[in-house]
């Protein structure tokens, strides 16, 4: 177990490493730096004032000692500041990750509330108008863009409520923070539970064929106990699984969420930074989602472990 | 299990009876396949299926509500949303289809070298594919198309890179049980060469799951268009895209013109539909070992 765990660390470590130097170079494959941008946007001509601008950015250093100046720094904990707003990366990222975060768990728990025992519904009821019925809507989630649906959602707000709700970085009280974030949290989850409810299906169908759960019947259990008890218990191992992978597509549902509610979040700020070519954001956010996504593989793995005692994973 | 196999098909061959016969097999994924077809057909003819120059602007029309002149309505510019609608299915399946047949091609062959050849090779191949798969798709997709700047042929590329290892590894799994069957065994003992037998006997053996996985991708790379798109990373003007008609209408015309949010939403959303129904069915159909 410990070997495991020690083995999986190392290996995470040579993945970011990895990112690391796919990151920076793909940000810096085109010719043309960002002191030309900056230099142009700020309507400058002296070459002097440029070559200021070079130095002080560390553009005129080799790509090489680049890279090492940035991968030092991130290892002591700095990140380096901003072209933009010329303050500390960190400062900047630092009370945005909260809101994501607590956008991105919401997201998740509604995910597998909604598509879990929907899931079971729908395979327990197979071939009935409202297997039919289920089947169809978790297909049109995982069609629907989830910045159309968010866009949806505001415009019923609209219609119903008269106005559309606003990010308030202090909510008054927590009923008023829920209603908040429960409904960009919904739109970012939609298309997962749509696809934890078809796996939970499938899943289902799956184990609902074996000997155990005919034995479990002819021994008098009610459907009852012999669905949640027995077989959904099996059914939820996949389950899991995907949802280690669903976590980096909830990133890309977070991004356009959040830009369609206007959360001032870290995912929409990417965005942002790609925009502005603020590089050193754009390389430390780049690496902070890696980070948060290959732990939650590991985890993911851990929790697989835990719950399937079949799997040792010592060999 | 659906042990229906043993369903006759239809002994007269043509190509009504076939379609029939699909059609009562499969009536999901042929629907899925008809809402395919009419919007590439949409695509293809958009010049005459347009109503109205999907780029002529009319001061006289902005934001006109549907009406019989704007089926759909106009955007702001009085540019009609339907001609715009119609004429965007051209850049969302060009570069969907674009991405899906570069990103799958260039998968199946590091697929089939990383199986077909193992080693050094294989290993180098798998620490990229796990450092691809720390990036959520999106993120990849903004970051290329960031760095090689907004264009058709860069939107192409950024979508279809974060393809790659996802194909591959399918590809490669399905190579590694491959090479072990009898008739490559045959194929060695017959003195083939190790490089035609990879493309003359396995490759061919990979195409079902290929295309089983490419058709499974083409909603997903509509979807990242779009997403790219509305964050304004996307296709740029003057083509219409789906995705920049929502973010050109976004937040204020949630509230002032709704059906510019309503129609190039539903768009997307009917495309992604019909490609989920097809690919769906095509995996019933090509690969029976998967149920539901």
């Amino acid at each position: 177990m410990l070997s495991y765990l020690i083995r999986r660390l190392l290996l995470m470590a040579l993945t970011l490493f990895g990112v690391s130097i796919v990151i920076f170079l793909l940000l810096r494959i085109v010719p043309g730096n960002i002191a030309d941008i900056l230099f142009d946007s700020a309507g400058l001509i002296d070459p002097a004032e440029k070559a200021k601008i070079v130095a002080d950015l560390g553009l005129d250093l080799s790509i090489y000692q680049q890279y090492t100046q940035w991968i030092g720094g991130l290892l002591q904990g700095d990140l380096g500041y901003s072209y933009v707003s010329e303050k500390p990366v960190i400062e900047e990222i630092a009370p945005r990750i909260p809101i994501t975060a607590q956008l991105a768990v919401m997201a998740l728990i509604f995910s597998v509330v909604m598509g879990v025992p929907l899931g079971v519904i729908s395979a327990v009821r197979q071939n009935t108008p409202l297997d039919y019925l289920l089947r169809i809507t978790s297909l049109s989630g995982l069609s629907m863009p989830s910045f159309w649906l968010g866009l949806l959602i505001l415009m019923a707000c609209v219609h119903f409520f008269g106005t559309i709700p606003i990010y308030d970085r202090n909510p008054p009280t927590f009923w008023a923070w829920l209603a908040m974030m429960a409904v960009p949290a919904a739109a970012v989850g939609f298309r997962s539970s749509a696809l934890i409810m078809r796996l939970t299906r499938s899943a289902m169908l799956e184990v609902l064929r074996h000997d155990f759960v005919r034995t479990a019947r002819s021994k008098g259990l009610s459907e009852r106990a012999v669905t949640y008890n027995h077989a959904l218990r099996n059914a939820l191992l996949p389950v899991v699984t995907i949802i280690g992978i669903e976590v980096a597509f909830l990133f890309g549902g977070l991004i356009v969420t959040e830009t369609v509610f206007n959360i001032p979040g870290v995912a929409r700020f990417l965005v942002e930074a790609i925009r502005w070519r603020d590089y050193p954001m754009v390389q430390n956010l780049v690496m902070f989602t890696a980070t948060i996504l290959v732990l939650i593989n590991l985890i993911v793995d851990l929790i697989y472990m835990v719950i399937d005692p079949r799997i040792r994973y010592s060999e | 299990m659906s042990t229906t196999v043993s369903e006759a098909r239809p002994s007269a061959p043509g190509f009504l009876s076939e379609v029939l016969y699909l059609s009562r097999r499969y009536p999901l994924g042929v629907a899925g396949a008809l809402i395919m077809v009419t919007f590439v057909l949409c695509a293809i003819f958009a010049d005459y299926v347009a109503p109205l120059d999907p780029f002529s602007t009319n001061a006289r029309s902005s934001l006109a509500k549907p009406s019989e002149v704007n089926l759909l309505g106009a955007d702001m510019m009085g540019r009609d949303v339907l001609s715009r609608i119609i004429h965007g299915a051209r850049v969302s399946l060009a570069v969907a289809v674009g991405a899906t047949v570069l990103g799958s091609g260039i998968g199946a062959a590091v697929g089939l070298a990383c199986g077909y050849l193992g080693g050094w090779f294989d290993l180098i191949v798998q620490r990229v594919t796990e450092v691809m798969d720390a990036l959520p798709l999106l993120v990849m997709a903004l970051v290329i198309t960031a760095s090689l700047g907004p264009s058709l042929r860069n939107t192409i590329i950024a979508i279809a890179i974060p393809l790659v290892p996802h194909v591959a590894r399918v590809i490669r799994s399905n190579v590694l049980a491959l090479r072990e069957m009898p008739f490559v065994e045959a194929a060695k003992a017959t003195g083939m060469s190790e490089m035609r037998i990879a493309v003359v006997h396995v490759l061919p053996n990979t195409l079902a799951p290929l295309i089983v996985l490419a058709t499974a991708q083409l909603g997903s790379t509509i979807l990242t268009e779009a997403s790219l798109s509305f964050l304004g990373l996307g296709v740029p003007e003057p083509y219409p895209s789906w995705g920049r008609m929502l973010s050109e209408s976004a937040a204020e015309y949630v509230r002032t013109a709704p059906w510019l949010v309503i129609f190039p939403g539903l768009a997307i959303s009917l495309v992604v539909f019909g490609s989920n129904l097809t690919g769906d069915a095509l995996r019933d159909a090509l690969d029976p070992r998967q149920h539901d």
